[in-house]
C-alpha cells in the first residue's frame, strides 16, 4: 500500500526527442488511476518510467514517500501486468508465480501460501503445473496478474494488458480487474488507449497528449467538463462534435469561443431548432441511430431516434449547459 | 503444402536427376567403396586385395595408435565446441545489449566465416610460429616458451584455437537471432521480479535459447569431427607424437599417405558411424527436453 507522486516528470530520449513533458500526478493510497490518450502520446513511457524500464530525465517519481528516480526496477516495490504477458514460456504456472518470491529470498512455506492464495483468487488452481503455452489467452492474463498478486507490491502496474484479449472476455477481465483491485486495495497505474476500458475502470482519469497531461479527474468530470478540445474529442463514444463557432453564429455563446463542442447524445431534435442537418449517413446501433450530416460545411454526429432515415432534414436545438466551448487557438475549455 | 501432380512419370525424376547424381557420385558411391575397402586388405605392392572380414576393424580396436586418435578426438572435439560455443554465445550476448552499431558488429564478427579453414590454420601457424610468430615471442617476455613443434599441450592448444575461431562467426549468428527472438518484455518482467542480470541470463535467457544450443552443439561436434582436417594439415600434421592426430586426420594419413586402405576404409566407417549416432541421440534428446 502506497501513494505515488510524480513531481514535473520528463523525458528526453538521447537523439533529443521529448517524449513526456513536465507531468504532474499524485496517486493516493489505494487509487485507481488510468492513463489514457492516443498511440505514441507517451502513455506507456510513463508507466515504464514509473517502473523503473525508462530513465527519467527530469523531476522526480516517489513511491510511498521514497524517490525512485535512481532505484531499480525490483527495488521499488511494484508489480507490472505487461501487454504480452511476459510469462516465462519454460516455466509452469507455478513456477511463474513462485519466481518473483524466490529470487526475493522468501520462505519456501510463505511462498506455498502465497501461491495457493492467488491460485485460489484468480481460480488457477487446475492449472498450476501447466505451461503458460497450454492455457487460453485470458487464463494467461490471469497468470499474469497472479504473478503481480503473489508480490503483494506497493503498487500495480498494467501496460495495456487487455488489448490481446477478445471484445468479450476484455469486458469480463476488466470486470475482474476492477474487482479485484476494490478487494486487495493496491494502488495501481493502468495504461490504455481504449477510453471506454479507461471510463468503466478508473477512479480518476488522467487524459494524455503528445506527453502532456490534458486532464485529470474522475470519469464524470472528464466526461461532463472536458478540459481542452482534445479531452473533449477523445472522451465519449460517439465522440464530441466539434466545429468552429463561426459555423454556427446563431448558437448563443458562440460569439467569443474559437470552438464549440457538443456530444452527439445532447441534442434535442425540435421543430424550431437553430441547427439544420440533412442526413447523409446513417449508422444503425439497435436502439437509435447515429446520423451523420453537415453543419456550416463541418462533419456533424447526432444520436437520433430509429425513424430517422437518409435524406431527412433534422431541425437541433442545444441545451445551453451542453455546450462546450474551447479556446481556437490553444483549445483550452473557456469557461 | 502446395501439392504438384506430375502426369509424366519421368519428368520428377529428371528434375531430381543432377542432386541425385551428385549425392550418388560425392556421398553414396565413395562412402559404399570404403565400407568395401574396410574388408580388404592390400598386400604391400598394390597388387592385389584379399577379404578379410572384420578383421581390419579388430587390429583397429586392438592397436594403442588408434585409441589414442579416439582420446585425442575427443578431447579435440570437447574443447573446440566448448570453446567456440562459450565464446560467440559471449560475443552474441553483447551485441544483443547494443543498440546502435550491433548491425556493424555482426558484419565484423561474420567475416572468418568466410576464410577458408586452410587459410585459418595457415594464419595462425604463422601467428604462433614458435620462430618468426608474434604470440610466441610476447609469451616469451612473460616466461612462457611456447613451441608446438615439440610440445603436444601446445600443439593440441593451436589447433584447437584455430579451429574454434573459425566456426565462431557461425555459432555468434546462431546466438545473436537466438537472444533477439526473445522479447525485450521477459526480461524486464524478470528485472521487476527481482533477478539480476546475471540470474536472468541463467534463469531466463539461457533456458529460451536451448533450442539453439543443442542445435550448434550437434554441428559443432561434427565440424569438429569432420570439417577441421584442414585446420590440422596446414599446422601441426597430427603431430608431435601423434598428440593431435584427430581420427578423420589419421584416415586421411594412413590411406593417402600410408597407402593403408583397408585400415583407413574401417576408420572412416567408424568415424562414419560416431557422428551419425551422435547426431541422432541428440535431435532425440534435443526434440524431447527442448520444448515449451
Amino acid at each position: 500500500m502506497a501513494s505515488i507522486t510524480l513531481e514535473n516528470v520528463g523525458k528526453v530520449y538521447p537523439g533529443g526527442t521529448r517524449a513526456i513533458g513536465d507531468v504532474n500526478i499524485d496517486i493516493a493510497d489505494g487509487e485507481f488511476i488510468v492513463l489514457v490518450g492516443p498511440s505514441g502520446c507517451g502513455k506507456s513511457t510513463l508507466l515504464r518510467m514509473v517502473a523503473g524500464l525508462e530513465s527519467i530525465t527530469d523531476g522526480t517519481v516517489r513511491i510511498a514517500d521514497r524517490v525512485v528516480n535512481e532505484i531499480e526496477p525490483a527495488d521499488r516495490d511494484i508489480a507490472m501486468v505487461f501487454q504480452n504477458y511476459a510469462l516465462y514460456p519454460h516455466m509452469s504456472v507455478r513456477q511463474n508465480l513462485e519466481y518473483g518470491l524466490k529470487n526475493r529470498g522468501t520462505k519456501r512455506d510463505e511462498i506455498d501460501r502465497r501461491v495457493a492464495e492467488a491460485a485460489g483468487i484468480l481460480q488457477l488452481e487446475p492449472y498450476l503445473d501447466r505451461k503458460p503455452r497450454a492455457l487460453s489467452g485470458g487464463q494467461r492474463q490471469r497468470v499474469a496478474m497472479g504473478r503481480a498478486i503473489v508480490r503483494e507490491p506497493a503498487a500495480f502496474l498494467f501496460d495495456e494488458p487487455l488489448s490481446n484479449l477478445d471484445a468479450k472476455l476484455r469486458v469480463a477481465m476488466r470486470l475482474e480487474i476492477k474487482e479485484l483491485q476494490k478487494r486487495l486495495r493496491t494502488t495501481s497505474l493502468y495504461v490504455t488507449h481504449d477510453q471506454l476500458e479507461a471510463m468503466t475502470l478508473a477512479d480518476r482519469l488522467v487524459v494524455l497528449n503528445m506527453g502532456k497531461v490534458e486532464q485529470i479527474g474522475t470519469p464524470l468530470e472528464v466526461y461532463r467538463r472536458p478540459a481542452s478540445a482534445f479531452v473533449a474529442g477523445f472522451i465519449g463514444s460517439p465522440a464530441m462534435n466539434l466545429i468552429p463557432a463561426r459555423a454556427v453564429p446563431h448558437l448563443p455563446g458562440s460569439a467569443h469561443a474559437g470552438l464549440l463542442g457538443i456530444r452527439p447524445e445532447d441534442m434535442d431534435i425540435t421543430a424550431d431548432g437553430p441547427i439544420v442537418l440533412r442526413i447523409n449517413a446513417v449508422e444503425e446501433l439497435g436502439a437509435q441511430r447515429l446520423v451523420h450530416g453537415l453543419v456550416g460545411g463541418e462533419a456533424f454526429t447526432v444520436t437520433a431516434p430509429s425513424d430517422a432515415d437518409l435524406g431527412e432534414v433534422l431541425r437541433l436545438s442545444v441545451p445551453t449547459q451542453a455546450l462546450h466551448r474551447f479556446d481556437a487557438e490553444s483549445g483550452k475549455r473557456l469557461d | 503444402m502446395k501439392r504438384t501432380i506430375f502426369r509424366n512419370q519421368l519428368l520428377p525424376w529428371l528434375l531430381l536427376a543432377p542432386q541425385l547424381a551428385i549425392t550418388f557420385i560425392f556421398f553414396i558411391w565413395p562412402a559404399a567403396q570404403a565400407v568395401w575397402q574396410s574388408f580388404l586388405r592390400e598386400d604391400a605392392f598394390g597388387m592385389k586385395s584379399t577379404f578379410v572380414g572384420m578383421a581390419n576393424y579388430w587390429r583397429l580396436l586392438d592397436s594403442p595408435e588408434y585409441l589414442n586418435s579416439l582420446q585425442v578426438t575427443a578431447v579435440f572435439a570437447v574443447s573446440v565446441t566448448i570453446l567456440s560455443m562459450g565464446f560467440s554465445l559471449l560475443l552474441a550476448v553483447a551485441v544483443d545489449r547494443m543498440i546502435r552499431s550491433a548491425q556493424t558488429y555482426t558484419t565484423l564478427l561474420v567475416w572468418p566465416y568466410a576464410v577458408a579453414p586452410a587459410v585459418a590454420g595457415i594464419l595462425w601457424w604463422f601467428i604462433f610460429n614458435p620462430t618468426i610468430g608474434i604470440l610466441p615471442y610476447l609469451l616469451d617476455q612473460v616466461g612462457y616458451n611456447w613451441n608446438h613443434i615439440s610440445d603436444k599441450g601446445d600443439a593440441m592448444l593451436l589447433v584447437v584455437i584455430a579451429s574454434a575461431w573459425k566456426q565462431i562467426s557461425y555459432n555468434f549468428l546462431f546466438f545473436v537471432a537466438g537472444l533477439q527472438s526473445i522479447p525485450a518484455s521477459l526480461r524486464e518482467a524478470a528485472a521487476i521480479d527481482g533477478a539480476g542480470p546475471v540470474k536472468r541470463f541463467f534463469t531466463i535467457t539461457l533456458p529460451l535459447i536451448s533450442p539453439t544450443t543443442f542445435f550448434l552443439l550437434v554441428v559443432n561436434i561434427v565440424y569438429a569431427m569432420f570439417d577441421t582436417f584442414a585446420v590440422i594439415d596446414s599446422t601441426t600434421e597430427g603431430g608431435p607424437a601423434q598428440a593431435t592426430n584427430i581420427m578423420v586426420y589419421k584416415v586421411y594419413f594412413d590411406g593417402f599417405v600410408g597407402q593403408n586402405l583397408g585400415s583407413s576404409g574401417a576408420q572412416s566407417v567408424i568415424l562414419m558411424l560416431i557422428v551419425i549416432a551422435l547426431t541422432v541421440i541428440q535431435f532425440r534428446w534435443v526434440e524431447k527436453k527442448v520444448e515449451y
